[in-house]
């Protein structure tokens, strides 16, 4: 069956605050969705949404398909059941830094750690919005707000970081603002085996206006952004002209043209390479010193929990002499009394 | 020659450091005891340090098996034998022993060195300990084993560990066991290394003749295989095992796979490993991140349709409260399976206690009623939790089963069920594309809700911690609210439409009514035996179900002239009880000691109700 985005819209009044980042984001989702039914061959019964706890969690109840929304922290943990008990599910969380990173902390680290087929999509929006206004995991040092009034004495997670340090196989990054990207790289996550997490850099403009605004900006986006893609060189700017470049172990940016530099001395993306080096850099590159990656930055094939799972029944059930229950309470030592 | 006695029953004690293998030996006993027609009940009491000092108090382990001619219903107060491997099992016992017992020690463990770590203060133990009256076998068993084993080129430390079957030997004599199992047992165990099966049976023999050439053993027991029991095929079973299989067995009634989310905590655990054995079922299990994770993961596993499950104890169980509150208004149905232990908080972990029942019952934030259960012995385990999963799917809800310690790890022979028997299981599955499903329409009947699985085409739905209409929706609405709260309550309610009547053992009128919940059913039971036998009109109701209790309740309450709540903590299910039923007086026999009852305690405490001392 061929689905348009409207497949996945149902009558559910949104409520997120006007102007906020989430919007472009559900739309991003809603249109990737037929393509990955396309690309996959998956009818619409077949996707779960699960969410914790946060203003972004609310998300499964605006996408028509099934959905839950669970308690604060927990929906890594629901998700993997959810896959687990059904393995043929596409399964989707959806959270944001706070139940991520902050009260999920635990669960998002195991998933990742499993690798099992999950699909995450982390709304970075640096603040908890739905409790007002209090800093979040990912919140800048220094960050004032309504429980650091004198500014945050805490360093921030980089989200991909831990992704990377739970030795995540697959992240990504995306700006809230930028559908088409965002599209592209859900498709991408759902043909990933394995846990999939991508960042959506997110902007609350209620309690946290412009916090991505320095790389977000239309006059500024293009040069404090790369878009990297598998097997291209790493070049970005508004006329084209910047490019990575390794310099010993580091990171740096060059101009195309200047000091006999080419195309051909750019570093080319290589989401696929198992080692992480390369990809943690490409991570931990922030503004204004370099230009934030977004994009698939590390896309590696690796054993997921549910193949492993899946092996392992059948192998044990090959050599099984116990078929049902009644074999099973007869297995062992048993005696008669007469 | 010996003298053969021919005895009813009799209580052995197996006692040594934590690392002496206790536990196997007893274990051993009592399969060679089933095996041999008796029946049998069990009880592990083990410290929580996996190796305490050698040698302490603290680090002392014990395996009490009770053995009959007829039906035993629990492991027996006191112990006609004690086998205490050295000073401090036998320090810590000595309060077990009945005026007439026998205690075989091992003798190379009391010298100056032992009995210091024991904490005694002369060197005479027998007369520091006040039991020059009772038969004590002193015998040289680690120096025996030594000798047994000399020729064997084993490590002289690996030979020393021998010397729990040298016990065991000892004990199969004087009860005249047959080696047998035990033989069998080596040869299983030790399949890949051969060496040990003969070593093992080495000892045990050399043990089994030393007692046989012994002028200290003068009389040898034997205990006739039980008469009483029902004719058929048994087994031994832990109430562990017997919950997972339980489950499994719901599952395949279902036809709704079986998925576990569960965290490792004491005594709990084995659950989560006899499901995580049965792969050759197709049972799912997660060992998952934390408790909280264990739960969340099962209900993730119901959304999608599976029979979901997570096996926890007490600190667990509280990790869990919140998780409970998420699948209570989701209304997905989840087994919780409580094996409480001694708290509050880490309290004393390998002890038995009923102190989460107030937990159960209203341990979450919100209007939050979910229905209780309780087994009460090791293999009622089995037919509690295939009740549990029955309920739980069928009425489409959240249901706790409270075990505890002493259940969980105790052991009894069983008569297998003829599973077929079992009644089948029919959750409320939506069917593909049925256009008029909403998520909180519910049958009038059990007032629950359908089940439409996530994958299921047409039906796709959201659900969540929000409240919600009968529609799905989320709603705010004060009066939406009050509506549903008062139906999730009415569907718990009406479970007792679909439960069993309570049953009184004894007469259903007269002067005292014991009441028990749990694990103290055997204790209950034997104590009401003897208190029948006194000619005291006492009657017993040990509820299994606790929320909703069974409707009848009140009616047998109302025939008795008083009524004794007996349970493991300081009056949580008396306390209960006043609120459900307020125009009864509950009189309370309660313990907190991380131990079962005595049937002592019992008798002396219904005697004391039904002839009080009177006041000076």
């Amino acid at each position: 069956m061929k689905y348009s985005p409207q497949d996945f819209k149902n009558d559910q009044e949104v409520k997120w605050c006007p102007g906020c980042g989430n919007y472009a984001v559900l739309a991003s989702v809603q249109r990737a969705l037929p393509d990955v039914c396309d690309v996959l061959n998956y009818a619409r019964e077949r996707f779960v949404f699960v969410s914790g706890i946060g203003c972004a969690s609310r998300f499964p109840y605006y996408v028509n398909t099934y959905g839950f929304h669970g308690i604060h922290g927990r929906a890594s943990a629901i998700a993997t059941g959810v896959k687990v008990a059904n393995p043929s599910l596409s399964v989707w969380q959806v959270t944001g830094d706070g139940d991520a990173l902050a009260i999920g902390g635990n669960h998002f680290i195991h998933a990742i750690r499993r690798n099992i087929d999950i699909n995450i999509i982390l709304f970075n929006n640096q603040i908890y919005g739905l409790t007002k206004g209090q800093y979040s995991p990912t919140s800048k040092l220094g960050k004032v707000t309504k429980t650091s009034p004198f500014g945050t004495v805490e360093h921030p997670f980089n989200p991909g970081e831990v992704v990377l340090g739970a030795r995540g196989t697959f992240f990504a990054r995306s700006l809230d603002v930028e559908l088409k990207l965002t599209t592209e790289i859900m498709v991408e996550s759902a043909k990933h085996d394995g846990t999939a997490v991508t960042e959506i850099l997110q902007n609350c403009v209620i309690f946290n206006d412009g916090t991505h605004a320095e790389i977000t900006d239309r006059e500024v986006r293009a040069d404090r952004t790369i878009v990297l893609k598998h097997g291209e060189p790493m070049i970005f700017g508004k006329d084209r002209r910047k490019g990575l470049m390794l310099d010993g172990l580091k990171l740096k940016i060059v101009t195309i043209g200047d000091g006999g530099i080419t195309e051909n001395d750019i570093l080319v993306h290589d989401a696929h390479e198992p080692n992480p080096g390369v990809h943690m850099m490409l991570i931990n590159m922030q503004a204004p010193d370099y230009p934030v990656a977004l994009g698939v930055i590390r896309a590696v094939s690796d054993h997921t929990y549910d193949d492993n799972v899946r092996d392992q029944v059948a192998e044990v059930q090959r050599k099984a002499t116990i078929r049902n229950v009644h074999d099973l309470l007869h297995s062992g030592v048993t005696w008669k009394v007469k | 020659m010996h003298k053969l006695i021919d005895t009813p029953d009799v209580v052995i004690r197996f006692s040594g450091d934590s690392g002496d293998g206790m536990q196997l030996t007893g274990t051993l006993f009592a399969d060679a005891s089933a095996l041999m027609g008796n029946d049998i009940s069990t009880f592990p009491d083990f410290p929580a340090e996996i190796r305490a000092p050698q040698g302490s108090i603290s680090g002392v382990s014990g395996f009490q098996v009770h053995i009959g001619n007829h039906k035993i219903n629990t492991p027996g107060d006191f112990c006609d034998v004690l086998v205490a491997m050295n000073p401090a099992a036998l320090r810590a016992n000595v309060h077990w022993l009945k005026p007439t017992s026998t205690v075989i020690l091992d003798a190379d463990t009391f010298d100056e060195r032992g009995l210091k770590r024991a904490g005694l203060q002369t060197d005479d133990i027998i007369k520091e300990l006040g039991i020059e009256d009772r038969n004590i076998i002193f015998a040289p068993i680690t120096s025996l084993t030594k000798e047994s084993l000399k020729d064997s080129e084993m490590d002289p430390k690996l030979i020393v560990r021998n010397k729990n079957m040298f016990a065991l030997g000892i004990c199969y004599f004087l009860f005249n066991r047959s080696l047998e199992h035990t033989e069998k047992y080596f040869k299983m165990k030790f399949r890949k290394k051969p060496q040990f099966i003969e070593s093992n049976k080495k000892v045990l023999r050399d043990g089994y003749n030393y007692a046989s050439n012994i002028h200290a053993i003068q009389n040898t027991y034997v205990v006739k295989p039980a008469t009483d029991l029902p004719k058929g095929i048994y087994r031994n079973i832990n109430g562990n095992q017997a919950v997972a299989w339980g489950l499994i067995a719901a599952s395949e009634k279902s036809g709704r796979p079986l998925f576990c989310g569960s965290y490792p905590i004491t005594p709990a655990t084995s659950i989560l490993e006899e499901l995580a054995l049965r792969k050759d079922l197709g049972v799912k299990t997660l060992q998952c991140e934390d408790e909280i994770a264990g739960i969340c993961t099962a209900i993730g596993a119901a959304f999608a349709g599976n029979l979901a499950v997570t096996a926890t104890s007490g600190p667990g169980f509280s990790l869990k409260s919140e998780a409970l509150g998420l699948a209570m208004i989701t209304e997905l149905p989840l087994v919780v399976v409580d094996v409480q232990r001694s708290g509050p908080s880490t309290g004393i972990p390998t002890k038995t206690e009923q102190a989460d029942l107030m937990q159960a019952l209203y341990g979450r934030n919100g209007e939050c009623p979910i229905a209780v259960m309780a087994a009460h012995s090791p293999s009622h385990c089995f037919d509690a939790a295939f009740w549990a999963a029955k309920l739980a799917m069928e009425h489409m809800m959240p249901i706790i089963l409270l075990s505890e310690g002493f259940v969980g790890n105790g052991s009894e022979p069983w008569k297998i069920p003829d599973v077929a028997a079992y009644p089948e299981i029919r959750p409320p599955v939506v069917a593909e594309g049925d256009t008029r499903y909403k998520p909180f329409i519910r049958d009038k009947k059990r007032m629950a809700r359908r089940w439409a699985l996530a994958g299921t085409p047409g039906v796709e739905h959201r659900l969540g911690g929000l409240e919600k209409n009968n529609n799905g929706q989320v709603s705010n609405d004060p009066l939406v609210h009050e509506h549903m709260v008062r139906e999730r309550a009415e569907k718990v309610a009406r479970v007792a439409d679909f439960i069993p009547e309570q049953q009184v053992i004894g007469k259903d009128h007269g002067d005292i009514l014991l009441v028990g919940w749990g694990g103290t059913f055997g204790h209950l039971y034997t104590a009401l035996e003897t208190l029948q036998e006194l000619r005291i009109n006492v009657s017993l109701a040990h509820f299994d179900y606790i929320n909703p209790l069974p409707k009848n309740t009140a009616k047998i309450f109302g025939k008795f002239k008083k009524i004794l709540v007996c349970e493991l903590n300081s009056g949580q299910f008396a306390g209960y009880l006043r609120m459900q039923h307020q125009q009864f007086t509950y009189h309370q026999y309660n313990k907190i000691q991380g131990q079962p009852f005595t049937i002592e305690e019992i008798v002396r405490a219904v005697q004391q109700l039904h002839n009080p001392t009177p006041q000076q």
